[in-house]
């Protein structure tokens, strides 16, 4: 399963960053498949990025409302956060786990050996503030005298945008090196700091400082598709624990915010059938070994 | 025995098809009043100062 899931991170990374036309345009794709949204976090000024960054659009919509009512458009970001809503409503933080490029990144980043450790689960709650303040509120509220917001979050923060974009515009427009200040070293600080934590650390970057990992964690009990403990068969074991890369203690809490629904716990720990996968509440399936029922349980117990 | 698959009979969450279709109306409000116009108006500019440069 986990090479399934590799596969599909591939794959679907270069779906929303099927342009490879870059290196003789000498800029970003800006063709009609841009109305498209990004599932996972994907700078839209990558150059080879197909499709719309919903975080940074939806900044870029509040910053410029003002603009936009006065003009008589009423461009509340409705689309956007549809678009992210049903995504979120249907899959969740799967899209994490599977879908999103910067995820796939900081994963490859883990592989590289070193002494690993773990994340307090106090620094998970920063993602939300970032959401709410540098997502929402700072471009909503914090206008110049024409009235624009800023993209904070994308101006200030977001490590994707650096890798994705900012260095490679510089690659193929030295021009722009003229232009480089202290916002581009705070930014390529920021994204050495999230290089270096996503070797010693599992994906630290989705669990202390994404918004848009944040906003698919509010789905957590309404989405279509999660993992289900089935309590009549745990052991309470806790392999599902040594093997989460979010860590989370799926046995603990099993509709945790944090769960990307990797299925590294059904797949490679639960020797159980204990933890299931399911669809609105029907089960679809888990790693289903034949014998290793409650009655294994109590076995196991035993010895 | 009839009481036993009752009990064990799945039942199906209708909360994320709620949730689901919510966002879809939003989403078509949005489509409706030209806000896919703007977004790829956004999405198509390189936003220099968003990425570090500028």
């Amino acid at each position: 399963m986990e090479i399934v899931r590799k596969w599909i991170q591939t794959i679907m990374a270069f779906l929303v960053n099927g342009s490879w036309s870059f290196p003789f345009t000498r800029t970003i794709y800006q063709g009609p498949l841009k109305v498209i949204c990004s599932p996972g976090l994907n700078c839209y000024s990558c150059p080879a990025s197909t499709t719309y960054c919903p975080i940074g659009t939806l900044q870029q919509l509040l910053a410029g409302i003002r603009i936009t009512l006065e003009n008589g458009q009423n461009f509340f970001g409705l689309y956007v956060i549809g678009t992210m809503g049903i995504l979120g409503g249907a899959f969740g933080r799967l899209i994490c786990g599977w879908v999103c490029p910067f995820g796939l990144i900081q994963e490859l980043l883990h592989k590289i050996p070193s002494k690993k450790f773990s994340i307090p689960r106090k620094l998970h709650y920063i993602k939300y503030g970032f959401l709410l303040f540098f997502v929402i509120l700072l471009p909503l509220t914090v206008v110049d005298a024409f009235g624009y917001g800023q993209l904070w979050f994308c101006k200030y923060v977001c490590p994707a945008g650096t890798l994705e974009a900012g260095l490679p515009m510089l690659m193929l427009q030295p021009a722009l090196g003229q232009t480089i200040g202290p916002l581009f070293y705070n930014k390529i600080s920021i994204l050495v700091g999230f290089v270096i934590w996503s070797i010693l650390a599992s994906r630290p970057f989705c669990r202390t400082a994404c918004p848009l990992g944040a906003f698919y964690a509010l789905f957590k009990k309404l989405k279509l598709v999660k993992l289900r403990l089935v309590e009549e068969n745990c052991t309470r074991c806790e392999a599902c624990h040594a093997v989460c890369p979010m860590g989370v203690k799926f046995n603990e809490s099993p509709e945790d915010a944090e769960c990307i629904s990797c299925l590294k716990c059904m797949d490679k720990a639960c020797k159980f059938d204990a933890i299931t996968l399911e669809i609105a509440g029907l089960p679809l399936g888990s790693k289903g070994r034949a014998g290793r029922t409650h009655g294994a349980k109590q076995g196991n117990a035993v010895m | 025995m009839k009481a036993e698959s009752k009990k064990t009979r799945k039942r199906v969450r209708v909360a994320p098809f709620i949730t689901i279709l919510f966002f879809l109306i939003m989403g078509i409000v949005g489509i409706m009043t030209g806000e896919v116009g703007r977004v790829l108006e956004q999405a198509v500019q390189v936003c220099l100062s968003c990425i570090g440069i500028g």
